[in-house]
């Protein structure tokens, strides 16, 4: 790569977002303001019971209502399906991965499974005639509780498959057993994580038509076009090079729109069938069963340690639920964090074990985090109970454990490549001012207030930007993780970025166009950023697991510097001067020694358009493509603390001040960062003391609209403090390493823990998430009974 | 209100006034003014979020009031004033708000962003926003998944005048 | 997220709404709308037509009528808030008023729409319970009075008739009662998990005589008459708030047991007592 001498930069700057305009002007793109002429309208036919068989589907009355263009059962579409919805992570050779058709057509498996679709001339009709959709129903036994779903007798999800088990994975370092058995302490906890609704706040939607050669457009809300792409080759059968995905604006994500969903496959099958554009649009309580779910684990941690507080295993035992179906990567979410049970700890014995299980229940998938929230919980906990075990104070333990030298190679295999967990943990430590929390603490517990105050720590890494393709290779998943980017300089000086990354709220067109500014020393108004369209942008492997910076902002300074190369040698040719005795510096060329002696790249493109006078051979314009596949994950880390109020007498817990310190890497815009912060901590915090899915003993789902399932408003939280410690990546020339996860995988442990430690004089020691006021009531009535 | 029947439907003559704009609609009683917005008048700023009235992505000013258009019928809105997201700037100027959500960074997906930005409007402009702890209960009808409502808390806050 | 098909009448008076209830057996009134058409959105309510009387200006007025405020059922949540004669007469009920919902609901909710809608996690009924407040029905045989004890009759229930409407709520004055509505929400815009209202009067500062009424803990609104007795029987706070939960049937659901229930019933009410007395 050639050395890119840089101005003052854009890059480290807080440049406001280009992308604003379009959303407070109310002209964002969102699926649901897309029509096409001649468009209908779908509606599906979800089955209401966790399990059913379906006996038959009588679809005369809907057929014949107003308005209606046709209706299918599962069985009338078989035949448009030529292959089933994928999972492209089959992590063991021996997984069940059962088909998963985009309508049921025997037998039903989860509340919101769908069974028909109706499609009408408008979306009332569509919807009036679903109504009208006779089916007849035998309903079976089902289960939602991961643990009951393997006990023997439990109804199985698959009954072909006979266990509900998926898989059982395992990753276990020589010597375990024998440093259990050295320990001079050994503490095991049980932790049960609630099932969490990602919502997005805009449900998904898709249109989709099909031009008369078979040629296929959809409109999806997804985070994924170039993985959706492919996906629709593998169920309806139309080649790769005759679909193009457009994710247009979509609103939010979290990892629910990291998939490929039935009705993205349905729009397109019955837009071929009915040669008329279709488009369906989810309604909040459909994408409460309809779209993936997240977390829903049962985990059983065990540290060892020695009396002074060196741990010296980790072991886990999980139990992950699947839900009914598996869908793009419902089964490798849990490997998501199977390297990081170690934390930002050094520990040399490692053991994880995860085991996969069906329940009738919507499918898991990604979640914000996807399985370092999961582990950092547990570990977090943990740390904690063997602090109190060892009466050793809980940061003092951390802090005798923490990793300091890197590259650190881990237990687990994998390497760290940076970072510094004492600075973060000072530097919330200055921000926080611990001695009067205690004190006050301490004057209300002596006091007899019943308004306690208690603080928890976490101090957490995670491994992101997803990722070295030869390690997703290793670990059985399907497809690469590098990304892409391609810049032409347009003749007359304007650039264009294309990305294969595809945000949905992130503000790639302001950071990338930040990065690309710097690298190409042109203004950022002459930047302009595209993606999300694979006509437009042909290579990408999207946006999740933080993964857009480290890996498709990489390559953004990859296919920068090709630009650069190729105007240096159109430069130096028409200035008759060798290539190396060019300076390159706030986008201008300039002969050294002779400053006077200059050409701007964006002059440079002209005459790599005009082609008049280009060394020979060399092709006209002024445009570079690169990829950029990461030589390992990126190591953001961090510590976080949370403050909260608990009335005893009520259980009511709230959120007083949560602190974050993150060692994000070089951060493009601060402001942005700070955003992605605060976001990320406030799902953490929702999960720890809101949110969660509850289904009853039938498998029922009892929150199934946003009045029962707690998203917390503005009047629930407080303003938060967040700063930043940082260590540049050496592994990319950015020094990035990712934020989108960092605050949901940090924030949970913390404010648990900051509940167990306003209770703890009385005696506590578990809370389970969420901490609702009954779960603290009732602990505080068990420890007194 | 005069009463027109198309078809075996009820259709009902309503003249609702939206963004300074008199509009004479034949509506559907069954037609929420959130749909009636997008779909009859192809203003798609104002988003749906929920089904039960509780996200507020819908909020537009009736009356110059916040209200959840989700939850009021088209041809409920006859004789009003409404302003959506849409009809918020002046002459290609933002309204103090929607610079405010920009220059904090109080959005990010975008999609709850019309309706906090009208739900703060309203709450500014009824005197409610008098400091955090104010503008955090009254913007408690409006979900945002994003931002954790710091920047968005700040925004408001900065509008009003109150920081 | 659309209501099934419905028909859709505006009334021009009260007298209109009533006659237009009586011509259909399925006929729902329309104010605010916002108890009604979120469950019309998911179609668990299908009425055949709706009876628009939101526009009837004159159901929307607070006024003095000496003994007692009248209150018309149209007027909103958000005017009884902001009410300078309620706020001086009846304060518990502007108070209350201004818990319901959130901003965007208190601009289109009324005060009638909410005590017909007989919800009984909804915050006025238990207020207008614990004020002995009366609630004016009007049908095509003219007006009749129901005390608030006789109007909650069930979970969306009431002593409403199929043909009548409410009209009028009149609170009596007690501005010199002291106080409280203390709620716990899970979330700020949620219902009540529990909620309780206190009125009481004062002798040389302690509790003379006191109404409760409690909101979430049963089919309907309730009094706490258990807990009413024993204070003036000369029971203290303390002592009175444990019986509070005596004769209610809270339910479970996703905000809190039962049996939780009951428990923060006692503590809320005894909190309630004690903010009542203090004000």
């Amino acid at each position: 790569m050639a050395v890119i001498e840089t101005r003052e930069t854009f890059v480290g700057t807080s440049v406001k977002r280009r992308e604003d305009a379009s959303f407070l002007t109310g002209r964002a793109t969102f699926i649901d303001n897309l029509t096409l002429p001649g468009t209908v309208y779908m509606a599906v036919v979800r089955c209401p019971y966790p399990h059913a068989r379906i006996a038959s589907v009588n679809l005369d009355a809907a057929r014949a209502a107003e308005g209606v263009v046709a209706a299918f059962s599962g069985a009338d579409l078989a035949e448009d399906w030529k292959g089933s919805l994928p999972c492209a992570w089959a992590v063991t050779e021996d997984i069940k991965m059962p088909p998963h058709f985009p309508l049921a057509v025997e037998e039903a498996r989860h509340q919101g499974d769908g069974v028909a679709v109706v499609i009408a001339e408008s979306r009332a009709l569509a919807k009036d005639a679903a109504e009208l959709v006779e089916v007849d129903y035998e309903a079976l036994d089902a289960t939602a509780d991961v643990e009951r779903a393997l006990e023997d007798g439990a109804p199985l999800v698959h009954a072909d498959l006979g266990t509900n088990e998926c898989y059982v994975w395992k990753l276990e370092t020589d010597g375990v057993q024998a440093a259990l058995d050295a320990a001079d302490v050994v503490v095991t906890r049980r932790y049960v994580q609630p099932r969490l609704i990602p919502n997005a706040m805009e449900p998904r939607g898709v249109l989709a038509q099909v031009g008369p050669t078979g040629e296929a457009t959809i409109w999806s809300s997804t985070q994924v076009p170039h993985i959706l792409r492919f996906a629709l080759q593998i169920v309806l059968g139309i080649p790769e090079a005759k679909i193009r995905v457009i994710a247009p604006d979509v609103g939010g994500g979290f990892g629910s729109k990291l998939d490929v969903y039935a009705e993205e496959a349905l729009v397109i099958a019955l837009a071929k069938r009915l040669g008329r554009p279709v488009k369906w649009t989810e309604e909040r309580s459909e994408n409460y069963v309809a779209t993936i779910h997240g977390r829903d684990t049962v985990h059983e941690l065990t540290f060892a340690a020695t009396k002074d507080g060196k741990i010296t295993v980790v072991k886990s035992e999980a139990k992950c639920a699947m839900g009914a179906y598996l869908q793009l990567v419902t089964p490798g979410i849990p490997l998501l964090g199977a390297w990081i049970y170690n934390g930002p700890y050094d520990i040399p014995n490692y053991s994880v074990t995860f085991t996969g299980v069906f329940t009738h229940t919507t499918p898991t998938d990604a979640y914000r985090g996807a399985g370092r929230p999961e582990a950092t919980y547990v570990l977090e906990r943990t740390m904690d109970a063997l602090a109190a075990e060892l009466g050793i104070d809980p940061i003092e333990l951390r802090r005798r454990n923490f990793i300091t030298e890197y590259p650190a190679e881990l237990a687990s295999g994998l390497t760290i490549d940076s970072g510094d967990y004492h600075a973060s943990l000072d530097r919330l430590l200055e921000l926080l001012d611990l001695d009067s929390i205690r004190s006050e603490q301490t004057a209300r517990r002596e006091g007899g207030d019943t308004k306690l105050l208690g603080v928890g720590f976490s101090t957490y890494n995670e491994m992101c930007g997803l990722a070295p393709s030869r390690i997703l290779g290793a670990i059985r998943y399907a497809v690469g993780g590098w990304d892409s980017a391609t810049i032409r300089v347009q003749p007359l000086g304007s650039v264009q970025v294309v990305t294969g990354t595809s945000p949905h709220g992130q503000g790639h067109e302001t950071s990338w166009s930040q990065i690309v500014g710097d690298q190409l020393g042109v203004a950022l108004a002459d930047i302009e950023v595209l993606h999300g369209d694979t006509a437009v942008s042909q290579l990408g492997m999207d946006t999740y697991g933080s993964r857009s910076l480290a890996v498709g902002g990489v390559a953004l300074v990859h296919a920068s510097a090709k630009i650069v190369d190729k105007a240096r040698q159109i430069v130096s040719h028409q200035l008759e001067v060798s290539a190396d005795d060019l300076e390159f510096a706030d986008g201008t060329f300039r002969v050294k020694g002779s400053p006077e002696r200059e050409m701007t790249i964006q002059a440079a493109a002209f005459q790599a358009h005009s082609a008049h006078n280009l060394p020979d051979g060399m092709e006209p314009g002024l445009e570079a493509t690169a990829t950029y596949d990461p030589p390992n994950f990126s190591w953001p880390g961090g510590a976080h603390a949370a403050v909260v109020e608990v009335d005893t007498e009520t259980g009511d817990t709230r959120l007083v001040r949560y602190v974050a310190v993150d060692d994000v890497g070089a951060a493009v815009n601060p402001m942005i960062v700070e955003g992605q912060v605060h976001g990320g901590i406030t799902q953490g915090i929702a999960a720890a003391l809101w949110e969660e899915a509850v289904y009853d003993e039938d498998a029922n789902l009892l929150t199934t609209t946003m009045t029962t399932y707690l998203v917390p408003t503005a009047a629930e939280l407080p303003s938060f403090e967040t700063d930043l410690t940082e260590t540049r990546s050496p592994t990319n020339p950015l020094g990035v390493k990712g934020v989108g996860e960092t605050g949901t995988i940090a924030s949970a442990p913390a404010v648990i823990n900051a509940v167990v430690d306003a209770l703890s004089h009385l005696g506590v020691t578990d809370m389970q998430m969420p901490a609702t006021p009954e779960r603290v009531w009732r602990a505080i009535q068990e420890v007194k009974a | 209100m005069s009463i027109a029947r198309k078809g075996k439907d009820l259709l009902r003559r309503v003249a609702l006034t939206v963004n300074g704009t008199r509009h004479e609609l034949e509506l559907e009683p069954r037609e929420l003014l959130v749909y009636v917005l997008r779909e009859r008048l192809g203003l798609t700023g104002t988003t749906v979020g929920c089904d039960t009235s509780a996200c507020g992505a819908c909020t537009v000013l009736v009356g110059g009031e916040s209200v959840k258009s989700c939850t009021m019928l088209g041809v409920q809105a006859e004789g009003f004033e409404i302003t959506t997201i849409e009809g918020l700037a002046t002459n290609g100027d933002l309204h103090p708000v929607q610079q405010a959500f920009h220059e904090h960074h109080a959005l990010q997906c975008g999609f709850c962003t019309p309706g906090m930005v009208l739900a703060a409007v309203s709450l500014i402009e009824s005197g409610g926003a008098t400091d955090e702890e104010a503008i955090r209960e009254g913007l408690e009808g409006n979900l945002c998944r994003c931002t954790g409502y710091h920047n968005i808390v700040e925004a408001v806050a900065a509008a009003a005048g109150v920081i | 997220m659309i209501p099934a098909p419905f028909d859709y009448e505006v009334a021009e008076s009260a007298e209109h709404a009533i006659a237009l209830l009586g011509e259909r057996e399925d006929a729902k009134l329309l104010a605010g709308g916002h108890s009604l058409l979120p469950a019309m959105k998911l179609r668990l309510a299908r009425p055949s037509v709706l009876v628009d009387i939101g526009r009837l200006a004159e159901l929307s007025y607070v006024r003095d009528e000496g003994e007692y405020v009248a209150i018309g059922a149209l007027t909103r949540h958000r005017d009884v808030h902001h009410d300078p004669l309620l706020q001086e007469h009846c304060p518990v009920v502007s108070f209350a008023a201004g818990t319901i919902g959130d901003p965007q609901v208190r601009h289109r909710g009324t005060i009638g729409g909410t005590l017909a809608y007989g919800d009984p996690a909804s915050d006025l009924p238990a207020v207008m319970l614990a004020l002995d407040a009366e609630l004016v029905v009007r049908g095509q045989g003219g007006e009749r009075m129901v005390p608030a004890s006789e109007f909650f009759t069930g979970v969306f229930q009431t002593a409403i008739a199929s043909a009548e409407m409410l009209v009028e709520v009149r609170v009596p004055k007690r501005a010199a009662a002291g106080w409280s509505y203390t709620k716990m929400t899970r979330r700020a815009q949620d219902w009540a998990t529990v909620a309780v209202a206190a009125i009481v009067e004062r002798t040389n500062g302690a509790v003379g005589k006191a109404s409760i009424g409690l909101t979430n803990m049963g089919a309907t609104p309730l009094r706490a008459s258990a807990a009413e007795d024993a204070l003036a029987g000369g029971a203290t706070i303390a002592e009175a708030a444990a019986l509070i939960p005596d004769g209610t049937d809270p339910s479970t659901d996703y905000a809190a047991s039962a049996d939780f229930r009951r428990h923060l019933a006692k503590v809320l009410g005894r909190r309630a007592l004690e903010e009542a007395v203090a004000r």
